[in-house]
């Protein structure tokens, strides 16, 4: 969710995280078929999520070297434009190499079942899910806060130019963005694996979309923002149609989670045009 | 920007020579085109084409596309620098051939390597398409180790064939590459040309060009439409001013007459278009006139205000379930079943609401904030209308069937055909609001926004009403377009409006040229009719048209026929410099950039 620096939509993001998950499955059904993936499925689970992080971060940094590099210092709708070119491209692109058919993951024993926790049930593999995304978001906060690279891809994120100047090499820089951005989304497709075992060339289109909007909901160049805004949308999404529509004796409520995660979307940013945690920065921008 | 200057330098500084290509691009080319190709081959294309004769029998489609790759990498690679001012123009000579040839050389190695690990190995567990049918086509029925050779050679020759055309003279170029062109038009699209052949009575011509009809094109058709169509590009070539220009230095009366003669002719002609082409092609006329017309609106939106509107299909469902409730008798919940030429005030109304209920909450936003805003809204329409909750009103997933065909007065308007003429009116309609309120006081605060909405309002443009009355005038605009869509299928279901249709709007004016109106009309054909007639490539359509966006926006960002000021904003001098430094720059850090400019 590295929308921020980038500042525009990547529709692309969300194919790059499919090809991750796409990688994720081939590995797994490979490993599924030795001995490895019973006698030691955390090992395994690592390689898998090596795989899908390696391929996503390559065809990152092949997407932005071929569709946006070029296009640096264009209005930012040519962007936008071959950002929904790539998407497609990689999208019919994975349903010619491997097909239309829909892949089903193969289980992981271990993380069947469920636990009890203080009066929930919970699934196993939600909760690796869960550590596993707690755990990339503070790599990355630490990354992008404490690091050198990452202080170079805030200051790019914040002035593009005055960054130039002192010296950082916005190229590179926005390549490592990419990069980083495009190992998120392949840990994101592996654990996706995970928790919807089904997967096919058109699973990206609508995560990717998901991920933007958290990203705005959180307020745009803030990777804390970011944060949150996946978290509240994915609170939004999941309590809000039961809380707040099943009030009202409004039939199949569950179908309207996504005008809930809309609406709450619009009512946040009527009040807070910029995001939940919208600098300043991005007001006087525009 | 850049300023503008036209005036000659005085030509006592010498110029600089502008370096000549550099092999190293040649060979990253390459390397990029061998995975172009093996993509290409191992995706399906290549096996799926093979039946398919571009021009029978000796240039089947599927390896046509395979060395058509080459053949781009060649020409890319052959692509002389940008000449930029105070320096000598490039030079082309062996050097480009033999770069050309080198990126095609290595394009085929990379088909080569995958052919020998197709025989090694059997990779079809992973991808699908690597079928011992795909080792026939690519090794032509050789031995693999004669194949590799023999591929290899295609390619580099497709390269340098791709690099050659870069030597070619320039009047010799601009005629024979339409005239290609018009020679894969004819091939690929037999049935329209059939069907135009029957219906103007010529069908002599159909056994002249095809091997039957809605066959492949014979030799003697290539040779035909090539021949012809060269003669025609050469003839215009030669003119040294175009009609445009002529017909601008007439004398005032007699440039009206030519203009008035001229819409006339273009009337006719499109009078008879439907009953020449009959249904079919009628039925994909009239979704682009569909399209069209939402593209008219949203170029409203988002070219002149500047307003990024993703949801903007929210806009086309509305007029088309406000169409549906109020003329079918099917309506679930109120059916008062008038006719839809009375029906369209309140379709009107019913679009302006929307447009207002959409433009409200963003008046405070910019930016993505307002696109992604949009699209929730257009996710939220399209959501609702689908819910069981509202079904009782909307009909739900069942939608609402049974929508009466078009009447006026005597006339009814029930096969494509008909629907031809009343979307073409709107369509006329749309243009003409365009362009009208182009220069209006609404259409000057709109752009005025677009530049700096913080500088606009320092001046005294009301944003509040600018953003509202775009937004309305670009929600009426769609509704129509809805309501011509619901009467014309006869029935409304809320999975036509999905994202995908905002997206392709979108699209569609941005690779037209955004703000022209013809530029918008040419992106629909463009992006709606040529994928409706080319069905058989409907497999591959999308990767086609994710290609095509990405490679015109590269080379053409401002669209086909962009208005005046916005080719202006993306071809700034300035941008031809970073791309040269980007090439050639590291090399000589010293004196980079250029100083002739006065």
């Amino acid at each position: 969710m590295v929308y921020g620096v980038l500042r525009f939509i990547n529709f692309a993001h969300g194919e790059v995280f499919m090809v991750g998950a796409m990688m994720a499955f081939y590995v797994a059904s490979g490993l599924s078929t030795t001995s490895l993936w019973t006698s030691n499925p955390i090992v395994s689970l690592l390689i898998v999520l090596l795989a899908s992080m390696i391929t996503s971060t390559s065809v990152a940094v092949i997407i932005e070297r071929i569709a946006y590099r070029p296009l640096r210092g264009a209005p930012r709708l040519i962007p936008l434009i071959t950002s929904i070119g790539a998407s497609f491209t990689i999208q019919y692109l994975v349903r010619g190499l491997v097909g239309p058919s829909t892949k089903a993951f193969p289980r992981i024993e271990p993380l069947r079942g469920t636990f009890e926790f203080g009066g929930f049930v919970i699934l196993r593999s939600q909760v690796v899910v869960i550590v596993a995304a707690l755990a990339m978001m503070l790599l990355l906060y630490l990354f992008v806060e404490k690091t050198r690279t990452g202080k170079s891809m805030r200051a790019v994120s914040e002035d593009a130019e005055t960054a130039a100047l002192m010296g950082i090499d916005v190229d590179r820089t926005i390549v490592k963005v990419f990069a980083v951005g495009g190992a998120m989304a392949g840990v994101a497709g592996a654990l996706w694996g995970l928790v919807f075992p089904s997967l096919n060339f058109f699973s990206g289109f609508l995560p990717g979309i998901k991920a933007f909007t958290s990203a705005v909901l959180g307020g745009i160049g803030n990777i804390v923002g970011a944060m949150l805004g996946g978290v509240s949308l994915g609170i939004f999404e999941s309590v809000g149609p039961s809380l707040v529509l099943a009030g009202y004796e409004i039939p199949a409520f569950s179908q309207l989670k996504d005008v809930v995660a809309y609406s709450a979307l619009v009512l946040v940013l009527i009040f807070r045009p910029t995001g939940i945690l919208g600098e300043r920065l991005a007001q006087e921008r525009g | 920007m850049s300023q503008v200057v036209d005036a000659p330098v005085p030509v006592e500084v010498e110029l600089r020579p502008t370096p000549p290509i550099e092999m190293r691009r040649a060979v990253r080319l390459g390397l990029s085109g061998a995975a172009a190709m093996v993509l290409v081959a191992a995706t399906g294309i290549v096996a799926t084409f093979q039946p398919r004769m571009v021009i029978d029998p000796i240039v089947p489609l599927g390896t046509m596309f395979l060395y058509l790759v080459a053949f781009a990498f060649g020409w890319m690679a052959a692509q002389p620098p940008p000449t930029l001012e105070g320096f000598a123009p490039a030079v082309v000579g062996m050097r480009n051939v033999v770069a050309g040839a080198l990126a095609g050389l290595l394009a085929g190695l990379g088909v080569g390597v995958l052919l020998i690990l197709m025989t090694v190995f059997d990779l079809r567990g992973v991808f699908i398409e690597l079928s011992p049918e795909l080792v026939e086509i690519l090794s032509l029925g050789l031995p693999v180790g004669a194949a590799v050779a023999v591929i290899a050679l295609i390619s580099a020759a497709a390269g340098a064939l791709g690099a050659g055309v870069h030597l070619i003279p320039t009047r010799f170029r601009r005629s024979l590459m339409p005239a290609l062109i018009w020679v894969a038009f004819f091939s690929l699209l037999t049935d329209l040309f059939g069907q135009l052949f029957v219906g103007l009575k010529i069908d002599f011509m159909i056994d002249l060009l095809y091997t039957s009809r809605g066959g492949a094109l014979t030799v003697v058709g290539a040779v035909v439409v090539l021949v012809l169509f060269f003669a025609l590009y050469w003839y215009l070539g030669g003119r040294d001013n175009t009609l445009r220009e002529r017909v601008q230095a007439m004398p005032k009366d007699k440039r009206v007459r030519w203009q008035i003669g001229a819409a006339a002719l273009i009337l006719v002609v499109l009078y008879f278009i439907p009953k020449l082409m009959g249904p079919f092609v009628s039925q994909i006329l009239v979704t682009a006139g569909i399209y069209l017309l939402m593209a008219l609106g949203l170029n409203i939106v988002v070219g002149y205000a500047g307003l990024l509107d993703l949801g903007y299909v929210a806009f086309f469902a509305v007029g088309a379930y406000a169409g549906a409730i109020l003329t079918s008798p099917q309506s679930p919940a109120l059916s008062p079943e008038l006719t839809l030429v009375a029906a369209i005030p309140f379709v009107m109304i019913a679009a302006a609401i929307a447009g207002i209920v959409v433009a409200t909450p963003v008046i405070r936003m910019r930016g993505d904030y307002l696109a992604i805003v949009t699209l929730g809204f257009g996710e939220i329409a399209r959501i609702l209308l689908n819910s069981e909750w509202l079904a009782p009103y909307f009909g739900g997933a069942q939608g609402i069937t049974n929508i009466p065909d078009l009447q006026v007065g005597p006339l009814t308007f029930s096969t494509p055909q008909d629907y031809f003429y009343p979307v073409f009116l709107f369509v006329l309609l749309a243009a003409y609001i365009t362009l009208a309120v182009q220069n209006s006081r609404w259409g000057r605060a709109w752009m005025a926004m677009r530049e700096d909405e913080s500088v606009a309002e320092a001046m005294g443009v009301n944003i509040v009403t600018a953003k509202l009355s775009a937004f309305v005038v670009g929600a009426v605009l769609a509704s129509f377009g809805g309501a011509l869509f619901g009467s014309q299928i006869g029935s409304v279901f809320p999975h036509s409006f999905d994202i995908v249709v905002s997206i392709t709007i979108l699209v569609i004016i941005i690779v037209g040229g955004m703000g022209s109106v013809p530029g918008v009309t040419l992106g629909a054909l463009v992006l709606i009719v040529l994928p409706n007639l080319l069905r058989e490539f409907s497999e591959f359509q999308f990767l086609f048209y994710g290609v095509l966006l990405i490679a015109m926006m590269l080379k053409r960002p401002e669209g086909f026929i962009p208005s005046k000021r916005r080719a202006q904003e993306l071809h700034s001098e300035e941008l031809a410099q970073d791309a040269w430094l980007e090439i050639y720059g590291e090399k000589d850090q010293v004196e980079t950039v250029p100083e002739g400019r006065a």
